[in-house]
């Protein structure tokens, strides 16, 4: 459904990523591995288009989206959650809620803010107060469902399971579990590797930009090495 | 009681067009970040544009269909602008764009005398509201009060289209993080444009309202600005009730200091700004500007390194023959140099403080007329020769920065331009209004130099040692410890501050250092024109030198004084056509559309592409 082919990207003249090709097919949970600094963030912005690619190729749906502005990428049904969540702190909830939607997709879930609040019960409380006045954990929900909005195909979930308290990491789990039985395809950057055990299909390992490894998870634990050389546990 | 209720009641009145323009910036501002300077402009077109729909269109319907009309037809006037003039610049570096604005003042200004000619124009009065009516006794004209029951209309409007609707909540979420909305699924450049018409149109329909009275003249655009900016400062950027209970204030005082001290309604306002901004840095109702949140927007800045021997022998040639000016050319050429070298000084004492501390001020020019007018009253009333003068301008520019410098630096971002901004145009009120002492509009006149210099020759040998040596200073101080201090307060001033570097007072250091090198030229100005006037100290003056230092290239050394020789030149050639203003303006629009960073930022790209210079990247 995604699919990198030798994507480079840089900032000013740091070389960020290193032909970096991997693929997330349709309906799976593909996690993202790599430490702190690996690339993760910005491959997700390189898909979105964020960050323009130097080189390389970005198809989604079979379409070369590589060039597109990340408005279009979103159309298309792409939907991304960044990883310092970037709620927007003047508005109420619903008002957050609002600036994500998007006509209904053929093929997706239609979410409305009512589904959003079963799937997010702590929001729904909490929907006529400002984005500042939230949790973290509150605010990495309200990032996932104003992208939620959209309808998307193909969710962009980057370390959603960062800077928040234990509890609601489950949580967010259940979420994602419960997203991909709805059809949802996920790509999740992780540094957590017990988190992306718990809801991936397959991983890929990155290191300074460069691809490490691509398989299921099964084939990482056969590779113990892999895991230790290139992650922390 | 009668009297001071018809005055409340006309500040009131006046409020209402103040309001509309004052929203419309604050509005743009908010959304793509961009001071639109040419906001004036836009109110000048409405009165313009309303006039001429007012004598077409008949009778009371014809009236107010005429003052829609007009917003409608600026707004949309606006849209051009955005879409041929911005859209190609925002990806430019921040601040950029508000030269583009500048231009498009330009622009304008010459197209409306163009079009309508150098006349004043008498506003018409609304058909069924001609008349006065009486409250306890004072007269109080009908449209006044038409005026002051309109205006909530607006107001209201406006609230609920920017908190109920959903292109309200995509405006504000924009305002807040617009690269997060466009990951959301929504364009951005519509977006932009849709705002840009709504506020240009809120200032076309004030320019229409307040004809009835105050007419449409061709100094409209700069005359409301400054009151527009304080407005929106004293509310507080992007609060719409902000906007209106500061429209409120400023126009009844307005109206009050006319009657009780004529001698200071324009010192009053900035006066109560300061105030404001004292005790509520960002504005009443205003929030705090969370610039920089999410890292640096755009390409790292490339670090400055001192002068390899080429450029050094380069820099030496070129003073040689700038020496040999005298012998090869004519009197004419002599002054017109001795001109730019001021000019030139005066641009890199901007660039210092811009370039090297992040410190945007709108208000340079307080230093150079300020330096201006204190070599020129020393010489007036002292009787001070020359050499002593030329110390005492910069020591006065300097003192004047110490103080401005010390509340200014309290804000930050846009509200430390806009405070720049308001006491320039304090000094400007200051002397204008002060005719006893400074000559008011006339001027200090017969200030010439000492008898030695007083030939065009030496007189400009002594410019030119004098702002060579200066901006070799101001470089100096650049590669300095001090220089890199600033510019780390500048990149990131949370590390700084953790290293140890008090950064509020390097930047207070540079800003007193960069006023007082403006005070040098401003010292130099007045012996070179043997006269001074209060337009040296206006909005204009400071204008020119920020669109100097942006056309040159604000991230690099030699970007103020380049930009200051070029700019200087092409007026001194344009102004001599009747449309210069067009041409000119035009002439910034390209360039800055062309070459987005700076004349020497994009020499360079070019001489890196061509090979010619290396990358500048320390080889490993």
């Amino acid at each position: 459904m995604l699919e990198l082919k030798a994507v480079n990207a840089f900032y000013g003249k740091a070389h960020v990523l290193n032909n970096l090709s991997f693929e997330v097919g349709r309906g799976k949970v593909v996690a993202l591995l790599g430490r702190n600094g690996a690339g993760k963030t910005t491959t997700m912005k390189s898909i979105m288009q964020m960050i323009q690619p130097r080189g390389g190729k970005v198809t989604y749906q079979g379409q070369d989206i590589t060039g597109w502005a990340p408005h279009r990428v979103a159309k298309a049904g792409l939907g991304y959650v960044p990883e310092e969540r970037r709620i927007f702190t003047q508005l109420t909830v619903l008002e957050n809620l609002e600036v994500g939607r998007q006509p209904a997709r053929e093929g997706c879930v239609t979410w409305t803010e009512d589904m959003l609040f079963d799937l997010f019960p702590n929001l729904a409380e909490r929907r006529g107060n400002r984005g500042k006045a939230l949790s973290g954990g509150e605010q990495q929900m309200l990032t996932i469902a104003r992208t939620l909005m959209g309808n998307p195909a193909l969710v962009l979930l980057d370390e959603p399971s960062e800077g928040i308290a234990p509890v609601i990491v489950e949580q967010m789990a259940n979420v994602i579990l419960q997203l991909k039985h709805e059809g949802l395809t996920v790509l999740l950057s992780e540094q957590n590797l017990h988190f992306a055990q718990a809801v991936a299909d397959s991983v890929v390992i990155i290191e300074s930009g460069t691809q490490k490894f691509a398989g299921s998870l099964t084939e990482l634990q056969e590779n113990p090495e892999i895991r230790d050389a290139y992650l922390s546990v | 009681m009668g009297l001071f209720l018809a005055q409340l009641l006309t500040g009131l009145a006046n409020a209402g067009a103040l309001f509309m323009v004052a929203s419309g910036l604050s509005l743009i501002f908010g959304v793509t970040r961009i001071v639109n300077f040419a906001h004036g402009s836009f109110y000048m077109l409405g009165a313009y544009v309303g006039w001429t729909l007012m004598q077409v269109l008949p009778g009371m319907v014809g009236f107010w269909g005429a003052i829609l009309l007009a917003g409608i037809i600026v707004g949309l006037i606006g849209v051009i602008v955005e879409i041929c003039v911005l859209r190609p610049v925002y990806s430019a570096p921040e601040l950029f764009q508000l030269v583009a604005t500048f231009g498009v003042i330009l622009v304008i200004q010459d197209l409306t005398l163009m079009i309508w000619g150098a006349e004043d124009l008498l506003g018409p009065r609304a058909p069924g509201l001609k008349g006065i009516v009486r409250i306890m006794d004072e007269p109080v004209p009908q449209y006044d009060l038409a005026l002051i029951a309109i205006t909530p209309f607006v107001a209201f409007a406006l609230w609920y289209l920017i908190t109920k609707t959903r292109v309200g909540i995509l405006v504000r979420a924009a305002t807040q993080d617009r690269e997060m909305v466009g990951a959301l699924g929504v364009n951005q450049s519509w977006l932009f444009t849709g705002v840009f018409f709504l506020g240009c149109a809120l200032a076309g329909l004030g320019g229409a309202v307040q004809l009835p009275k105050g007419g449409a003249d061709l100094l409209m655009d700069f005359n409301i600005l400054t009151s527009v900016f304080v407005v929106v400062v004293i509310g507080g950027m992007g609060s719409l009730p902000g906007a209106y209970l500061a429209a409120v204030i400023i126009s009844v005082l307005n109206v009050f200091g006319v009657s009780y001290m004529p001698k200071s309604t324009l010192v009053l306002m900035f006066l109560v700004m300061v105030v404001v901004l004292m005790f509520r840095p960002f504005g009443l109702f205003g929030k705090e500007e969370v610039a920089g949140e999410h890292g640096q927007v755009g390409e790292p800045e490339r670090p400055i390194k001192p002068a390899g021997l080429p450029v050094r022998l380069l820099v030496a040639v070129g003073l040689v023959l700038l020496g040999l000016i005298p012998i090869l050319g004519s009197n004419f050429t002599e002054v017109l140099a001795t001109d730019i070298l001021i000019f030139c000084l005066f641009a890199a004492s901007l660039h210092f403080m811009l370039g090297m501390g992040g410190l945007v001020s709108f208000g340079h020019a307080a230093f150079f007329g300020g330096g201006a007018y204190v070599a020129a009253l020393f010489v007036t009333y002292a009787h001070t020769p020359m050499e002593l003068a030329l110390i005492l301008a910069p020591l006065g520019a300097g003192l004047a920065a110490v103080i401005i410098g010390w509340v200014c630096l309290r804000s930050t971002g846009v509200y430390f331009a806009m405070l720049t901004l308001a006491f320039a145009q304090l000094l400007w009120s200051l002397v204008f209004q002060w005719g006893d002492i400074t000559g008011g509009d006339d001027g200090l006149v017969n200030i010439w130099p000492s008898a030695w210099a007083s030939s065009n020759t030496v007189f400009f040998y002594l410019t030119l040692v004098i702002c060579a040596g200066g901006i070799l200073l101001l470089r100096h101080a650049a590669h300095s410890p001090f220089g890199y201090a600033l510019r780390a307060a500048r990149d990131s001033a949370r590390q700084a501050e953790a290293m140890g570097i008090n950064t509020k007072r390097i930047q207070w250091v540079a800003f007193a250092f960069a006023g007082a090198m403006a005070g040098v030229a401003g010292g130099l100005f007045v012996f070179s024109k043997g006269s001074v006037f209060p337009n040296e100290l206006e909005i204009a003056r400071s204008f020119d030198a920020l669109i100097v230092v942006f056309l040159g290239g604000v991230k690099t050394l030699s970007g103020g004084w380049v930009g200051g020789a070029s700019f200087e030149a092409v007026k001194d050639y344009l102004t001599r056509f009747e449309y210069w203003r067009l041409a000119l303006g035009l002439l910034i629009i390209g360039v800055v559309i062309l070459a987005p960073e700076g004349i020497v930022g994009s020499l360079r790209k070019l001489g890196e592409r061509l090979g010619v210079l290396n990358t500048g990247e320390d080889k490993r």
